[in-house]
């Protein structure tokens, strides 16, 4: 009864600070109400029984990609009286992408069928089966997910040296 | 070679051990520790106090002879030999009945010292013909105008409940100096 | 049901007096260390040997006028020093203080919660110890405070980093992440003794994740004025300073619980203890042994002067995570060839 509950209110606040995300001028605060929507989102992987995907999701997002989301704007001194005014052409395309990938999304979900969560699965979430799971079964794919870092991370590398060329 | 403390420094590269940094660092906290251990060089003020120099300038003082009276004659030598133009006084003449309270004919009924402008070096003591200023070893006060800080009489002339010692500053060489100085200048006005 | 959120809610309560506490005391410590370092006597007017001074302090900091810059950002300037407050008792809920004590039959555990993956949730509340500073930093609007606050943010990501590599290495000998498990299995050996190179790792990027000198250059005083904390007066700059004692006091409970034993007392066999006389002693022996690292931060930042910048990164890019990395390999093919693995 208390995870209906708290789930209930991890979601509200979820879309709350999501939508306040979008909608607020400064930049500052839109990563600011994004790091809170990952806490409402980790908040739902504890409620699942997955504290370590929760807890890594904190670490990640909340604690370094935010951070450094937040390091950039910082540096950048974006704020709203110099924010560049977008032209009519790019308001529709942004318009038209979102329709799409929310066309994608409703269809996706309206052919998936909800089915209650098998009993054994509350195990799934803890570190030594996670592991156990990632290194047999999907072995070749987390191997290509580091591959495909290790790439954009010597692409970066690459790209901020530029007398190499 | 000027000196024999000058120290060559070594410029090649630092070796491994070195570059490590983690010696270096271990051998600055052992100094560090033994540190803790040393004894203290603060001095704690209020209750205890550091000993002044035996020539230390501190604020004036104008003496009385033994008898209580006010040794200062209003020479003005005081004045005019101070580099900071510190000292103003007043001369009056005394009163038949006031010679218990001035030993000359003549006497400062206003005396000032600005002890902003004051740099206490000592100069009025050492023109002095009467043995009246000395510079003492107390410590001016510090105040909250810069009124406060003209010293009059009041602040400046003994009292003789609470005589000030100034034998420190009267050693046997000033004394025989002055004596020298008077000696000379009276020579010179026998010339 | 009752008793046993009653029971955790004190527990959490005298957890958050002993840390302010102790937090209040490191700074008369610190002020003290330094005197005796330096050949002064410290702080010995407010009481006896001066021991009352962090109340004299901290009516100091109530008292004083609070400014808030016309300039801020009203909201985020008051949120900054709380996140940070918060963040640093945060990771003290997962410290194991001893082992369970008995009274009429019901077990007490001296933990507040035991989470599987302690060590993961520690991690998570470090990296977001951040927060507090940048936001902070950010919203006084003041150049100087937003350097000190993205030095602070590049700082401690790039810190956080070979932290985490220092106790992959660790991991893999404990084979847990849980902090109570982790601190059980020394009962024997300290895991000092069989990881030195992830302690030396840890213990450095400690010292970057709480900056604390010699890596303080989010508030370094002779390039930036007060760091991110220019702004700051009055109890907002007192929660950030204490923030800073707080981490210092739960990094240096984390040192001891990973490394040093927790709780733990060399020889406890030999003593032949029972009852909750034993929790109680173990309770003592963490504490000296946390006392001890705090002594040793103040030790350290009175020692050592503090890093350039480019050395900062250097140190941490070019020379902690290839040897966190080293260790993560000498650590493996040791377990492999005593045949862990298996």
């Amino acid at each position: 009864m208390i995870s209906l509950y708290l789930f209930y209110f991890l979601s509200f606040v979820a879309i709350l600070s999501a939508l306040l995300m979008v909608f607020s001028k400064n930049p500052v605060h839109s990563v600011l109400y994004l790091v809170m929507t990952f806490f409402a989102i980790a908040g739902h992987y504890f409620l699942l029984n997955a504290q370590f995907l929760g807890i890594v999701h904190i670490i990640v997002y909340a604690g370094a990609i935010m951070v450094l989301f937040l390091y950039v704007i910082m540096m950048l001194n974006l704020n709203q009286a110099i924010e560049p005014m977008k032209s009519n052409l790019q308001k529709l395309a942004g318009i038209i992408s979102a329709g799409v990938l929310s066309l994608v999304l409703i269809g996706a979900m309206r052919t998936t069928e909800i089915k209650a969560a098998a009993s054994t699965a509350s195990e799934i979430g803890f570190v030594s089966s996670l592991g156990k799971i990632l290194f047999s079964e999907y072995l070749l794919p987390f191997e290509l997910a580091s591959i495909l870092l290790l790439a954009s991370m010597v692409g970066a590398v690459f790209l901020s040296k530029k007398e190499l060329d | 070679m000027l000196t024999t403390r000058s120290k060559k420094i070594n410029k090649s590269e630092m070796s491994l051990a070195e570059r490590l940094y983690l010696p270096a660092i271990l051998n600055g906290m052992s100094i560090t520790f033994r540190h803790m251990f040393k004894k203290d060089a603060t001095i704690r003020y209020p209750e205890q106090e550091r000993e002044f120099a035996p020539v230390y300038r501190g604020q004036h003082v104008l003496k009385r002879d033994d008898a209580g009276a006010e040794r200062c004659t209003a020479c003005g030598l005081c004045a005019i030999a101070c580099p900071a133009e510190a000292i103003t006084m007043d001369a009056a003449e005394r009163k038949p009945g006031e010679e218990h309270l001035y030993r000359e004919e003549k006497y400062a009924s206003k005396y000032e010292i600005n002890m902003l402008r004051c740099i206490f070096c000592g100069m009025c003591e050492e023109a002095c013909p009467k043995e009246a200023i000395f510079l003492t070893d107390r410590i001016v006060h510090t105040e909250y105008d810069r009124q406060g800080f003209i010293y009059g009489k009041d602040l400046l002339v003994e009292k003789m409940d609470h005589r000030i010692d100034v034998s420190k500053r009267q050693t046997t060489d000033v004394l025989v100096f002055k004596k020298g100085d008077q000696s000379e200048r009276h020579n010179q006005l026998g010339k | 049901m009752i008793s046993f959120i009653l029971y955790k809610f004190l527990f959490a309560l005298i957890f958050f007096v002993v840390a302010l506490v102790v937090a209040m005391y490191s700074t008369y410590g610190e002020r003290k260390v330094a005197a005796f370092m330096q050949d002064r006597v410290g702080p010995n007017r407010a009481g006896p040997f001066g021991i009352l001074q962090p109340l004299a302090d901290g009516v100091k900091m109530f008292m004083k006028e609070e400014v808030i810059p016309n300039t801020s950002d009203r909201k985020l300037f008051l949120l900054g020093p709380s996140l940070a407050m918060l963040t640093a008792l945060m990771t003290g809920v997962v410290i194991p203080w001893g082992s369970p004590m008995n009274f009429n039959g019901h077990t007490f555990p001296l933990q507040l919660t035991d989470i599987n993956i302690g060590i993961l949730y520690v991690f998570g509340v470090v990296s977001l110890g951040v927060y507090g500073i940048m936001i902070g930093g950010w919203a006084s609007n003041n150049k100087y405070s937003l350097l000190g606050a993205l030095r602070a943010s590049s700082q401690m990501i790039s810190y956080e980093i070979a932290m985490g590599l220092a106790i992959i290495a660790l991991v893999m000998k404990t084979g847990t992440l849980s902090l109570g498990a982790i601190v059980s299995q020394q009962h024997h050996t300290w895991n000092v003794f069989i990881q030195p190179l992830s302690f030396l790792i840890f213990l450095i990027c400690a010292f970057a994740e709480t900056n604390r000198a010699p890596f303080d250059l989010p508030e370094c005083e002779t390039e930036l004025v007060g760091g991110y904390h220019t702004e700051y007066s009055s109890m907002k700059l007192g929660f950030y300073l204490f923030a800073e004692y707080i981490n210092m006091f739960i990094s240096s409970a984390i040192i001891s619980c990973l490394y040093f034993g927790g709780y733990n007392i060399p020889f406890q066999d030999h003593l032949h203890l029972s009852g909750n006389l034993l929790p109680i002693l173990q309770f003592l022996v963490l504490f000296a042994k946390i006392l001890f690292f705090i002594f040793f931060f103040m030790w350290v930042r009175w020692t050592i002067p503090r890093f350039r910048y480019d050395q900062l990164m250097n140190l941490g890019w070019k020379g902690l995570l290839p040897l966190a990395i080293l260790n993560i390999l000498i650590t493996g093919v040791v377990l492999w060839a005593t045949g862990a693995f298996k």
